[in-house]
Formats: C-alpha cells, sequence, structure tokens
C-alpha cells in the first residue's frame, strides 16, 4: 500500500516537476508547478511530518503559485514569442543529476531503517517554537515582514 | 521507501529545478526554478530527519519550516522584481536585460 502510493507520488511529482520546467506556456507550467507541490506534500505525509505538509500547501498553492499566476497575468509578453531554450543548462542539469546519483550509490552508511516513533503533534511544534527556536522564530518574523515592505515599495508607482 | 530513493528523487527534482533556471529565458521560470530547488532541498531534509538516528527530535521539520518561510519571502521580492522590471523593458525576457553589460 505505502510502496504503491509512494511510486505513484514520486511519478506525478516529477512528472509535474519536468512539465513545469519545459512547457512553453507560462500558465500551463504555473499549474503544474502547483501540482509539484501537491506531490512534495504528499511525501511530507507519508514520512510523518503533517504539519511541515500542511504549511507546504498552505504556503506554496496558496499563495506562492497564486502570486505567479498574478505575475504571469500582470506581465503579458507579446514581444517574446522567441522559443529559446538554452541546452547548456539541460547538459549542466544531467551532469549534476549524474554526480549527485553517483554520490548516494557510493555511500554505504545510507540504509537505514526508520524507527518507529510517536507522531510530532502541533502543540510540540508550537512549544519549540516558542523556546528553543524562538530567536529564529522571530528573525523569519522581522526578514518576512522586511521583505513584504521591500516587495511593495518595488511595485509602487512612481508619482512624477 | 528507503533512504536512498528519496535522496534520488529530490536530486531529480533539484537538477529539474536548475534546468529551469539555466535554460529557460523568462524570468518567471528561472524563480520558479529556485523554488523547486529548494523544495527539494526541504524534502532532503524532512527525509534524513525520519530515517535519521535521533526521529523524536524534530530538528529537521524546524529546518524545513524556516525555510518555507524564506522561501516564501524570496518569491514574493522576486515577483515584484519582475513585475518592475516588465514595467521598465516591457520584456520578461532576461536576455534583454543587458544595460549594465560591458
Amino acid at each position: 500500500m505505502s510502496t504503491v502510493a509512494f511510486a505513484v507520488i514520486a511519478i506525478l511529482t516529477l512528472a509535474a516537476a519536468l512539465a513545469a520546467a519545459t512547457l512553453q506556456k507560462l500558465m500551463h507550467a504555473a499549474l503544474s508547478f502547483a501540482v509539484m507541490f501537491v506531490g512534495i506534500s504528499a511525501f511530507f505525509f507519508l514520512l510523518g511530518a503533517e504539519f511541515v505538509g500542511l504549511v507546504q500547501i498552505f504556503v506554496y498553492i496558496g499563495a506562492v503559485a497564486v502570486l505567479i499566476v498574478f505575475t504571469i497575468l500582470l506581465t503579458r509578453d507579446d514581444t517574446g514569442k522567441v522559443r529559446s531554450f538554452n541546452w547548456g543548462g539541460v547538459i549542466v542539469a544531467i551532469a549534476v543529476f549524474v554526480g549527485l546519483v553517483w554520490a548516494i550509490a557510493k555511500t554505504k552508511s545510507l540504509p537505514l531503517t526508520p524507527s518507529q516513533i510517536e507522531p510530532i503533534t502541533v502543540q510540540r511544534i508550537g512549544e519549540l517554537l516558542m523556546t528553543n527556536y524562538v530567536w529564529p522564530l522571530q528573525c523569519v518574523g522581522v526578514l518576512l515582514t522586511a521583505a513584504l515592505i521591500g516587495a511593495l515599495i518595488l511595485v509602487m508607482e512612481e508619482k512624477s | 521507501m528507503t533512504l536512498p530513493i528519496l535522496l534520488v528523487i529530490s536530486s531529480g527534482l533539484f537538477c529539474i529545478g536548475l534546468l529551469a533556471a539555466l535554460s529557460r529565458r523568462h524570468a518567471i521560470f528561472i524563480l520558479i526554478g529556485i523554488e523547486m530547488m529548494l523544495a527539494a532541498a526541504n524534502l532532503n531534509f524532512i527525509a534524513f530527519w525520519r530515517f535519521g538516528p535521533q526521529p523524536a527530535q524534530p530538528t529537521g521539520m524546524m529546518v524545513a519550516i524556516f525555510a518555507i518561510a524564506i522561501a516564501a519571502a524570496e518569491a514574493a521580492v522576486g515577483l515584484a522584481m519582475v513585475i518592475v522590471v516588465y514595467r521598465h523593458f516591457r520584456s520578461t525576457n532576461v536576455d534583454q536585460l543587458d544595460r549594465l553589460k560591458g
């Protein structure tokens, strides 16, 4: 059951990622991007990180994918119908993939089995965020505020 | 479902993101590729947390949560930059943005 689900999710995720990277129409690519994040969230659910999977769905499909779709609609590019595709990038990507797979296959200490754990509850995560991880949490809050204010200032119309 | 298979899947995702970031000439595609690479890194964090020696400590989960937050900030700023560049140049093709070229 879990193996079949794993294989289906893996194929779905990789196919959606490939579609998002290679489709010519931007809108189709953005929707494949959302499908890819559904697949990654499913991986997180399978691995027992339900909270991270939910956060991924909220943040990426709820916010980032919608933001990308809005940007595509705001920047309709009629002049750029050039189908330029850089084959050097394909070669680099394949070389990196082969190198990574070679490194993974060479490593001997990897076959660990997942031990049975009690599920990490949201309460536990909240307590950790408020105790051990309170400084990273504050820093991320400041970073998000600064980034969103910066984005707003960037796109504000200049009054001339 | 073993750790090496997960690592191969996440390196595949990373390389597809690298392909999108390197070979597409559209700025939004480059951002999509970067987001894909970050997602592959998150998958690695979760996989190593689950299969690691101490899965009772959710350190990998915490790193993944913070990485998601930072990726969201990066996407917001990146897409704002795409909109500003489009306003100035009427194009989102990164090959045409060569004003600083020597």
